[in-house]
């Protein structure tokens, strides 16, 4: 496949201004940037989503005009979306041959579970055919996309962010289906904004900035610095830096914490933990292993079904969200759009969503707008917010720019405690960075940092301390310095291995 | 520029609902100018037809604001008609009360009645059950609006407020408790210019509560974003009480300012509709207070004038409904109206890509 000088302009917006890529026949080709970059544009033309404003695509040697996936298909493309277009009540082998069933007017379930194990033997991709799809696991769904694909006889696979829902493990797994997908002859196209995958990976990389593609360089020549550079088009730090922590007293304790989720489901199951001042502790984990109820819980979000939440010499369990936020707990929600903003509101009422009840915001039950506004501008300034204008709705900012509206506003507060869940996901480089330097900030300044993450990088690079959760316990808590990935990945399967358990 | 088109874009759908009801009368075999002469001239034809469209105005006025409040929380408070009849008969029952009390006081003290009452009966039952036990208030708002409704007729069918030997009827309130209407000319209108004073008070109070105030932010975050209220530290619970208890208080200020300004008396029917109206009303002005006043004027004209249109080109009031019913249809479609012209301007560009 061939892409050259392919443009797509929207009213306002060049969202591909200039494409050029060529993709070999057997190589893994990954496509890196940011977020706005111009990526799902691109793979949306090329599937036939959209169509180009100019430029062309060549795909087998012919110039194509796809108009529809359907077309796009046809022609051999497939393509993994990040999130799977799967229907979970039906089988693995239903799924892959929906739209193109075998038999004339009943369904051959015999002779589609056949054609499916087959693939599944030639590609080396293990599924059970017959087995609910509502059943398998993210890592085991994303086989069957690939599958379906290839039994639509694809000549080519796109995968869109696919590391996006996986964990460690089912990543690893992914990248030996890719290898194995190499040696047959099949060529991927590798969508990501995350460095380290991309070097593991690919073959070649394509960076694209701006809507522009900026560089295809070899992989092997390549350094995460001087692809992070090309992303973001500057100089990027891309370790964190940060002297030795310097712990004080205790700010934290949890003893002993059962916590219900609003399902009822028992999801933290007796968690004891200590966070001091002045350090990060990370806590690391398979995500839906109780890591953000516990983090609901400590924020009052969630009510603990038994034991006890400490705070700065104070029993905090049974106050009210409220009571601790102006206790000086600071929280960075799991979900920024669905917890941590109101879409809707603009900045300004976004800002003052934890302090609305106070001074300068508010005097006798009546909002102070002015106050309110001078405020929220001057964090938009401190914390280089774009488009710099209060009265957007938090809607229109980019996810890294609400995730800035959110930390600006935890942070601004002055807080003895943050709990950061997941605070950058879904972010690119620049703004990943801009964030880290916070929180280490934070944790120089004397304030007690929990850091609640389902990336081990972040968790290794960032935390003074890591505690690792599985199945609502927490399994041990190693010293940030020494560890390792792998040592953290085999905690959060929950086996504790041969280190000492050593709870604080 | 997104604040002009939400004032467009309902005007708009009402344009369209008035141009496709042209075309309803037209094939009905009438002139859609007569009959639309025929309605204007109703609703602002003469100084009386203005004052009676401003007099039907003002109860879908005051019963919108408790509609937009409620929508601004989130909540779909259906039943503000029997809210406001459950007003209506406290204020009255209070009106033929306490007549040793001086005019003014006995006055407030309707009005006082009447929004109280009106707040209890949305705010107890419908508030408490959805805030603990989660039941849908469309529900039982709407069943607490039969039983106010109901409650209301029997108290002047044979119960106790039944004026003796007259027909189903309520004693008259005291004299001193009806808003005057100064003018003979307003008299004709049974407009007085306290319930408009009243109606513009709300508005402003309205206004200012939902945006000026941290109980009106309160009350939009819990309507936007549950999650993200009760992240902020806001009682979800009690605002969800607090907005259906604010929300039928103005139902029952609408039922009480109808009593001293209009009616005097709680008389048979029943079937004024306010309550639903009303909803149209706020949706027609995206709940926004001062949008109300319009919303409200507009259907006010159309009541007033949809009567002069039935008398005089012999079209039936019903078509009234009909208009509002499109309306409705059309403030609906108007999330589909900008998809439709998004839709038709790709369309365009893959046309003119395509013979590129």
């Amino acid at each position: 496949m061939e892409i050259v000088d392919l443009k797509k302009w929207f009213p306002g917006v060049k969202a591909n201004d200039g494409v050029n890529l060529t993709l070999r026949g057997g190589e893994v080709h990954a496509i890196l940037g940011e977020n706005g970059a111009g990526k799902s544009t691109l793979m949306k033309m090329i599937y036939g989503l959209l169509e180009p404003t100019s430029g062309e695509i060549r795909f087998m040697g012919k110039a194509v005009h796809f108009r529809s996936p359907r077309e796009a298909i046809h022609a051999g493309i497939g393509m993994v979306h990040q999130h799977f277009m799967l229907i979970p009540a039906l089988t693995v082998a239903e799924n892959v041959v929906l739209g193109d069933e075998p038999g004339r007017i009943k369904f051959d379930r015999k002779e589609a579970q056949k054609r499916v194990r087959e693939l599944s033997e030639k590609y080396r991709l293990a599924i059970d055919p017959s087995a609910k799809v509502a059943d398998l696991s993210v890592g085991l769904q994303q086989r069957v996309e690939i599958l379906k694909a290839f039994y639509r006889k694809a000549k080519l696979i796109i995968l869109d962010e696919p590391t996006a829902l996986l964990t460690p493990q089912e990543t690893r797994e992914l990248f030996s289906i890719i290898r194995g997908l190499k040696a047959e002859g099949v060529p991927v196209l590798f969508i990501s904004h995350k460095l380290d995958e991309v070097l593991e990976i690919s073959d070649r990389v394509t960076v694209m900035r701006a809507g522009k593609t900026v560089e295809t360089v070899e992989t092997k020549g390549a350094t995460p610095q001087t692809l992070a550079n090309l992303m973001v088009g500057r100089e990027v730090v891309l370790r964190v830096e940060k002297s030795d922590a310097h712990p004080g007293e205790p700010i934290l304790q949890v003893h002993d914490l059962h916590v219900r989720d609003f399902g009822r489901m028992e999801r933290v199951k007796g968690v004891n933990l200590e966070l001091r001042r002045g350090e990060i502790l990370g806590l690391a984990g398979i995500d839906g292993n109780g890591q953000f109820e516990l983090a609901d819980a400590i924020a009052g979000l969630l009510k603990p079904e038994q034991g006890q939440i400490i705070f700065d010499g104070d029993d905090i369990t049974r106050w009210s969200p409220a009571e601790r936020t102006e206790r000086g707990i600071a929280y960075v929600p799991q979900d920024r759009q669905l917890d941590g903003l109101v879409l809707s509101f603009n900045l300004v009422e976004n800002t003052i969503l934890r302090d609305f009840r106070k001074r300068p915001f508010a005097k006798n039950g009546v909002i102070d707008r002015t106050a309110a506004t001078n405020y929220t501008e001057r964090l938009i300034r401190e914390f280089d917010v774009r488009p710099p204008d209060a009265s957007r709705k938090a809607s229109e900012l980019s996810g890294g720019n609400q995730q800035k509206v959110i930390l600006a506003r935890e942070v601004s507060r002055d807080p003895l405690m943050l709990i950061a869940a997941q605070p950058t996901r879904g972010l690119d480089v620049g703004a990943i960075e801009g964030i880290h330097r916070q929180l280490v900030r934070l944790r120089d300044e004397g304030k007690g940092v929990l850091l609640v993450s389902l990336e081990l990088e972040e968790i290794l690079s960032l935390s003074d301390r890591i505690a690792v959760i599985h199945d609502g316990r927490i399994v041990d808590i190693v010293p940030g310095a020494q560890a390792t990935r792998e040592q953290i990945g085999l905690l959060m399967t929950g086996s504790r291995g041969h280190s000492e358990v050593s709870m604080s | 520029m997104k604040s002009l088109r939400s004032i467009l874009l309902p005007m708009g759908a009402s344009v369209l609902a008035i141009i496709i009801g042209g075309i309803l009368v037209a094939a009905l075999g009438y002139n859609p100018v007569t009959v639309y002469g025929s309605l204007i001239s109703g609703a602002f034809g003469s100084g009386i037809n203005i004052g009676n469209t401003i007099t039907a105005s003002l109860p879908l006025i005051i019963v919108g604001l408790g509609i937009a409040i409620s929508f601004q929380s989130g909540l779909f408070n259906i039943g503000a008609d029997g809210q406001y009849w459950i007003g209506a008969t406290a204020a009255v029952w209070f009106g033929y009360h306490f007549n040793s009390l001086p005019g003014w006081l006995h006055m407030i003290l309707c009005i006082v009645a009447g929004m109280i009452a009106g707040a209890l009966w949305a705010g107890i039952i419908p508030g408490l059950t959805k805030a603990y036990v989660g039941s849908h208030e469309v529900i039982t708002t709407m069943m607490m609006s039969y039983i106010g409704i109901l409650l209301a007729r029997y108290l002047i069918e044979g119960g106790p407020m039944q004026q003796k030997g007259f027909n189903p009827q309520s004693p008259e309130i005291a004299q001193n408790t009806q808003f005057p209407y100064f003018t003979q000319g307003l008299m004709q209108s049974q407009l007085s210019l306290v319930a408009v004073a009243i109606a513009i008070i709300a508005v402003i109070v309205v206004w200012f509560l939902l945006y000026k105030t941290t109980l009106g932010y309160q009350l939009r975050t819990v309507g936007l974003n549950q999650r993200a209220a009760r992240y902020a530290g806001i009682n979800v619970k009690l605002f969800t009480v607090v907005a259906l208890c604010l929300s039928g208080m103005f139902a029952g200020l609408a039922g009480a300012v109808q009593m001293l300004g209009v009616d005097h008396r709680l008389l048979d029917g029943f079937s004024s509709n306010y309550g639903y109206t009303a909803i149209v009303v706020s949706l027609l002005a995206r709940n926004n207070p001062i949008g109300v006043i319009i919303a409200g004027l507009f259907f006010g004209a159309l009541t007033t004038g949809g009567q002069n249109m039935q008398m005089v080109s012999n079209v039936p009031a019903a078509l009234t409904d009909v208009l509002t019913g499109l309306i409705i249809f059309f403030v609906a479609c108007e999330r589909i109206i900008p998809q439709v012209i998004g839709w038709y301007r790709r369309r365009r560009t893959l046309k003119s890509t395509s013979a590129a």
